[in-house]
């Protein structure tokens, strides 16, 4: 009765995309604002982009997320949307007495020109009595990138607005990208097990991802304060995750802004503090890389209980090897999650077969081939990839496993073989948010999930069924 | 209330208290949160189910993103509605413009997959770097021989409602366009179901049970060449009056089809729409087949209901829904299994909506127009409700401040119309007031 789409050479090419594998500028520039303390982001545009994005975030965190819109309407179109932006911008600090507003562009407010950053200026000068709340600005409009590009033009943007130099300290600046709730909260074990002296940012552990609440808050407890974002400036050295990040040569934003840069580069020029870019630390490689940097930086040991974690981990890769290797899988979402996610797979004999995005990099590719030393050259890297492609390909080609958000799950049901869920966003399951990717206990629960998906798999499919692996 | 918006007081009031009618169909007052969307949201709802036809998206790659399949609405065959096209905008086309990209972008898509019509949503962006879509689509219904609909739904141009409307326009260009087709007696359209869950399936089950005949569905489990009909049949029947009223008005106008509003919402509401479609065709055999049909499903709905009652009774509901109409059946539904509306709310509502709700609620109550989080969980805090009703964006405040919840909305993947769907209803209530999680969160 139902009918599939139609089956469609994977060779075909489309002007339209279809079922986008990304999303727009200003939905991640939202989510890296609300990871600092008390900020309430306001999207400058229609109405309807802020509501729809809280709708897909809000079906992700399972949270309230609270994203104010200047509600552009046909006269803010025509004659600029400075008067939206003061009314908005008067109602948010009427409402939620904010330590900081965001301000984050659309499409609709870049394309006819508004100059957040003035608005601004003239609220404060008309507002000068008052006590304001500090003021932050992203411009993210999505036909120059991805959320991607939208997440670290906040990151960066927060940092270049509020990083003051200084003499040096002995603290670090952790840039994580966009990761986990629970990522984030590990991290910070993590940091504090090793008696480091941090600044996390973004750092929404707790914004988008809170206990239970006696009564409603208008802005969620957490979140990385800005007399903390000051202090980047001074840090004995930053860590970034990531090496696409916003470095795309699609995107037009760097052609375009020869400024652009994330908070990490940018306070390695401005403030000289050494930046240590890498990938997540997903993976066995890829977090003895990490460990090595702090211990490298900080000159401190990596804690007893990881020593643990990590020994347990590699243990477990002999456990279950044999019922990996050699399997096809799909990788798919951001940049830096499928590189990551591609070389951890790499390392444990699963053959990644396809490696797609809908980012526009252009640099995919060569980054999966410089990080995967067993398979990278047989791995189809793909850029600006949308879901239809991905399952037209795979349709064809028939791999024995997806990794990645919930978003491909149609597919993956459509060629009956599993999917394991991570990254974002995870629509269709309860916990999406508490993923746990990072360091040697989050790869442990993908390593977990990877084996076990293959073994229920062979299970399932067995005449008999079996009572031990 | 002092942390509430100043400008929004007018669009709250307490029964009992406040006499003044209440102000409603204004735009959201910048800075504020809103629950609402905007014209495009408007549209793409209402034409989304038309399972056959292509939908295609023009502008930067958001707007299509996020409607990617998020509606409820079940297709009995193809299914590319709930494919998410877009053009994808780039920098370049907002410079140059986006006509001929949109144009590749059609004809490839119709190419590969046939659909019977297609309908191109013009997004914010479109309507400033000022592409000439209905020309395009005009070029492209000459050259692929199916009608290309133009859909002018930026997202600025006003409020969801003006997106209703422009959707009612796009159908009412293919209503009337299917010229040989006669209607048999007694037959009729469905306005204003979408098929959720496949609602609209029990629905015209209803109605053929009665020997009444359904021509289209607009929209649910729509397809193209049944809306070409539309004009043909006697009847228009009406639901959700938000998104709908404006095309069966049209339509009465234009082929003098008289329509008759209907809810799906409850036992009282259901029963009613079946009633008064006999009463119109002026059959005694239909009535007395309607009225059998309503006897059959009551004995074993209502005994099933009572357990339910029993537990619910006195509880305190919230209700926050798109259209007035809905929350209008939803005090009522709520009635019957015992719960009391303590506040009742909308997007979209109009004055005689609210009116109407004024009546129907007891001293205290509160009416609220174009709410937002703030507003709502004060509410809910100070009027001790235990439950919600609402859309996805409100059940984690309702979670969070520890009371049940209920999906009334277009994401809802539960059939709430109907008979069948009144004992949904009251499991999926039970199910989450009488929970005993919220122990722990007192
Ligand atoms: S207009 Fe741009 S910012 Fe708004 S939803 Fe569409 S793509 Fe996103
Ligand atoms: S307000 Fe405009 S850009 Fe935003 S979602 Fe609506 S149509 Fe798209």
């Amino acid at each position: 009765m139902f009918e599939n789409a139609p089956i469609i050479k994977s060779t075909k090419e489309f002007t339209a995309t279809r079922n986008a594998c990304k999303l727009c500028a200003p939905l991640g520039a939202s989510i890296a604002f609300k990871g600092i303390r008390g900020c309430v982001p306001i999207i400058h545009g229609g109405q309807g982009c802020a509501t729809y994005i809280r709708r897909y975030l809000i079906s992700h965190f399972k949270e309230p997320v609270d994203i104010a819109s200047s509600n552009f309407t046909e006269e803010a179109t025509v004659f600029g949307g400075g008067a939206n932006c003061h009314t908005a911008i008067k109602n948010v600090i009427g409402q939620y007495k904010p330590e900081v507003v965001a301000l984050t562009t659309t499409c609709l407010s870049e394309t006819i020109g508004d100059d957040v950053k003035m608005y601004i200026h003239e609220f404060q000068k008309d507002n000068q009595l008052n006590d304001l709340p500090r003021f932050v600005t992203a411009s993210t409009p999505s036909y120059q990138g991805s959320h991607m590009d939208g997440f670290h033009e906040a990151v960066a943007s927060a940092v270049k607005t509020f990083a003051k130099g200084g003499e040096k300290g002995t603290h670090l600046n952790i840039f994580p990208g966009f990761v986990s709730t629970e990522d984030l909260r590990q991290l910070k074990y993590l940091l504090n097990d090793f008696g480091i002296d941090y600044v996390l940012l973004p750092d929404y552990s707790e914004t988008l991802d809170n206990p239970i609440w006696e009564s409603y808050k208008r802005i969620p407890e957490g979140g990385t304060p800005v007399s903390k974002i000051e202090t980047c400036g001074t840090a004995a050295a930053s860590i970034e995750f990531g090496t696409i990040l916003n470095f795309g040569s699609l995107s037009g934003r760097v052609k375009n802004n020869k400024l652009s840069a994330t908070g990490a580069h940018y306070l390695e020029n401005e403030f000289g503090v050494k930046n240590y870019r890498m990938s997540m630390p997903i993976g066995v490689k890829n977090t003895d890389r990490f460990i090595k940097a702090l211990e490298e930086i900080t000159g401190k040991e990596m804690p007893a209980r990881y020593k643990g974690e990590r020994g347990r981990l590699i243990d477990s890769y002999a456990d279950g090897h044999k019922y990996i290797f050699g399997k096809k899988a799909v990788v798919y979402g951001e940049e830096d999650f499928v590189i990551a996610m591609t070389t951890f797979l790499d390392e444990i004999g699963v053959e990644v077969v396809l490696a797609a995005t809908g980012g526009e990099s252009g640099r995919l590719e060569e980054q999966i081939r410089e990080n995967c030393p067993e398979r990278g050259e047989q791995i189809l890297a793909k850029n600006m990839f949308d879901y239809e492609k991905i399952r037209e390909w795979s349709i064809e080609n028939k791999p024995d496993l997806f990794v990645g958000n919930s978003k491909a799950y149609y597919i993956a049901r459509e060629l009956n073989i599993p999917i394991v869920r991570c990254g974002f966003p995870i629509h269709d399951r309860i916990g999406g948010q508490r993923i746990k990717h990072l360091g040697y206990s989050g790869t442990q629960e993908l390593f977990d999930q990877v084996v076990n998906a293959m073994i229920q798999y062979k299970q399932d499919h067995s005449a008999v069924g079996y009572k031990y692996m | 209330m002092d942390a509430f918006i100043n400008d929004r007081q007018n669009q709250i009031l307490t029964k009992g208290k406040d006499d003044a009618a209440i102000a409603c169909g204004k735009a959201s007052v910048a800075g504020s949160v809103s629950q609402r969307a905007c014209v495009f949201c408007g549209s793409r709802v209402v034409l989304y189910p038309i399972a056959d036809a292509l939908h295609l998206i023009h502008g930067p790659v958001g707007c299509a993103a996020y409607t990617w399949d998020i509606r409820g609405s079940l297709s009995s065959g193809p299914q590319i509605h709930r494919l998410s096209f877009t053009t994808d905008l780039k920098e370049k086309e907002v410079v140059f413009g986006g006509e001929e990209r949109l144009y590749k972008a059609l004809i490839s898509l119709i190419d590969t997959y046939k659909p019977k019509g297609a309908f191109v949503y013009a997004t914010c962006i479109v309507g400033v770097i000022g592409d000439d879509v209905e020309a395009v689509c005009r070029r492209v219904t000459r050259e692929k021989g199916i009608d290309v609909i133009a859909v002018m739904s930026e997202g600025f141009n006003g409020t969801k409602k003006d997106g209703y409307k422009i959707a009612c326009g796009a159908l009412s260009k293919l209503i009337g366009t299917d010229t040989t087709f006669k209607a048999p007696e007694y037959s009729l359209n469905i306005l204003g179901d979408f098929n959720l869950a496949g609602e609209l399936w029990m629905l015209a089950e209803y109605y053929k049970k009665m020997g009444v005949n359904l021509v289209a569905a607009m929209t649910g489990d729509g397809r193209v060449d049944d809306i070409r009909k539309a004009h043909t049949a006697q009847l228009n029947v009406v639901q959700c009056s938000g998104s709908m009223i404006g095309l069966a008005k049209e339509m009465k106008e234009k082929y003098g089809i008289p329509f008759m509003k209907v809810s799906y919402f409850g036992i009282e509401d259901m029963s009613d729409a079946l009633y008064e479609v006999a009463k119109f065709f002026k059959s005694d055999e239909m009535m007395e087949k309607a009225r059998a049909l309503v006897k059959e499903e009551l004995t074993t709905l209502l005994p099933a209901l009572t357990q339910y009652r029993q537990k619910l009774e006195g509880k305190k509901a919230a209700i926050y829904v798109g259209g007035a109409f809905k929350a209008i059946s939803l005090v009522k539904a709520l009635r019957l299994i015992g719960m009391k509306t303590v506040v009742v709310g909308s997007q979209t509502g109009n004055v005689d909506d609210y009116n109407l709700l004024k009546e129907m609620c007891d001293d205290g109550t509160i009416i609220v127009d174009d709410s937002n989080p703030n507003e709502l969980s004060e509410f809910v805090k100070q009027t001790g409700a235990n439950l919600f009703i609402g859309g996805v964006k409100e059940r984690p405040i309702a979670y969070k401040l520890g009371l049940g919840f209920c999906d009334h909305n277009h994401e809802r993947k539960e059939a709430l119309a109907g008979y069948e769907g009144m004992l949904n209803f009251a499991k999926e209530v039970y199910a989450s007031v009488c929970s005993p999680v919220w122990q722990f969160m007192k």
